[in-house]
């Protein structure tokens, strides 16, 4: 199915650097088409043209790259309100923050000079490349390998689940080297690179996912980012830290999106001759869907303080941010779906949509099993035991 | 200077790890607790403290040993960013 078509980038686009300006952007220019996103099974090049317009992409980047230096809080606020219309676009803000802030904290003067303008921009788009088909949240798990050659290295490999993979100009990939991992800068356009689209996924379907494959792709000694070694291990904790945060504020989009759409719903639709609203047992899943809401908007705004701050902290902030946003994300697209019963199911109304995408949200950048794993282990290791 | 590094990254480590007794010249990986989350976190705690900036060629496993080799990092870093 072609993708919907939107009018020309013809009209001045409001910059995007905060709350309001984000919902003002996400109600005119997304939230009206996500449900078409979701059936072409694409985001239109038109939507991602106004988004480079507006700045979305990569707001936090320092003004001197073409940013604007929004906070982590703020940058929080924006995916939450462009996740409240679309996950599928939200998930493509999140794996080009998780790119452009990796080459922000980690890249080499020259790398920050070539990429960070263009990534600003929306010229370049970035993609996360760490699943394997054997390898998801076990990151040890890598196969694809980059060996040293003197002068650069040669990547042999695959990927999969690779989130914007199919429209993205630079992907972030992590791979063996020796006995450790590391990151690189590899450029869609490199010869060896070969995208394949994955289609028919249960959510975020306009996420243009991909599997990658790698033939003796030939990389420069300067695409590698970051240190090699066991410390590149923290550039891919820092990475997923990013890109948990994004999903977190997303998830807490979902939320309100499952709010916005119940609430409406049975205000108007009656039952005996009555709103739906007026019955109590739809008033206490709205009043949940409320509460949620704001106790995960609280979380994920206290992981980007910490951020902000620079606080160790904020690593398991977002964790348990992303864990309890998801969770209640599912929870509550599933009761929006039970409250608009049959029509739920259909595709006039978003509430299934917001099912199907809220599911993958317990998913992606670790699974929630993983979370909760590493949430009760941060628990132990503070006892004070002997 | 040295001596209160040393001491706010014992501190820290002890605050994240309170059952494990740690001397400054402890290897905290052959004790078995690091892994890249912890690391991340010391590189996070170190930047906010001290005030510095980890560079890429310092972000290598032995200037995280011990409290000493990451005292001597601090003190490395220090002196090359408020000198000029």
């Amino acid at each position: 199915m072609a993708a919907p078509v939107l009018a020309p980038v013809d009209e001045l686009v409001e910059p995007v650097e905060d709350r309001a300006s984000a919902r003002a952007f996400a109600a005119e220019h997304i939230a009206p088409y996500g449900n078409e996103f979701e059936r072409a099974g694409r985001i239109p090049e038109q939507l991602l043209e106004r988004m480079s317009a507006a700045g979305i992409w990569a707001p936090f980047l320092p003004t001197e790259v073409g940013g604007a230096g929004v906070s982590m809080v703020t940058l929080g606020e924006i995916h939450e309100e462009v996740g409240r219309a679309c996950s599928s676009v939200r998930s493509l803000l999140t794996v080009h923050t998780m790119l452009s802030w990796t080459v922000q904290r980690f890249g080499t003067a020259e790398q920050k000079a070539r990429w960070l303008p263009e990534l600003a921009a929306g010229r370049t788009l970035g993609a996360f490349c760490l699943t394997e088909p054997e390898a998801g949240s076990d990151a040890t798990g890598i196969r694809t390998t980059a060996v040293p050659t003197g002068d650069g290295y040669v990547l042999n490999g695959g990927k999969k689940w690779i989130t914007n993979g199919q429209r993205a100009d630079l992907y972030l990939v992590f791979a063996r080297t020796g006995s450790s991992i590391a990151a690189f800068l590899v450029p869609r356009n490199s010869p060896g690179v070969s995208v394949t689209p994955i289609k028919d996924i249960m959510g975020t379907r306009g996420s243009m996912l991909a599997e990658l494959r790698f033939s003796d792709v030939l990389l420069g000694s300067d695409s590698l980012l970051g240190p090699s070694g066991f410390t590149a291990g923290m550039v891919l904790t820092g990475t997923l830290d990013l890109g948990r945060y994004s999903v977190a504020a997303g998830s807490v989009g979902i939320i309100q999106a499952c709010l916005d759409a119940s609430a409406s719903y049975t205000a108007q639709r009656k039952v005996g001759g009555a709103p739906l609203k007026d019955l109590q047992l739809i008033q206490a899943k709205v009043s949940d869907m409320v509460t949620d809401a704001r106790a995960a908007r609280l979380l994920v705004a206290e992981a980007g303080r910490l951020k902000d701050a620079g606080e160790s902290s904020t690593l398991m902030a977002t964790w348990i941010a992303k864990y309890f946003a998801s969770t209640a994300a599912a929870k509550h697209a599933t009761e929006a779906v039970q409250i608009h019963g049959a029509n739920g199911c259909g595709g006039e109304y978003p509430v299934g949509r917001y099912y199907r995408d809220a599911k993958v949200m317990e998913i992606i950048e670790g699974s929630n099993e993983i979370q909760r794993i590493t949430i009760a282990a941060e628990a132990y290791r503070e006892m004070t035991t002997s | 200077m040295s001596n209160n590094v040393t001491s706010q990254i014992l501190s820290f480590i002890s605050g994240r790890y309170p059952q494990v007794e740690i001397s400054s010249s402890d290897n905290i990986f052959q004790i078995g607790f690091v892994n890249s989350l912890f690391a991340m976190e010391l590189v996070m705690f170190i930047e906010k403290t001290f005030g510095v900036t980890v560079p890429n060629d310092e972000l290598r496993i032995e200037n995280f040993h011990s409290a000493e080799s990451m005292t001597e990092l601090v003190d490395r870093l220090t002196p090359a960013t408020a000198g000029v």
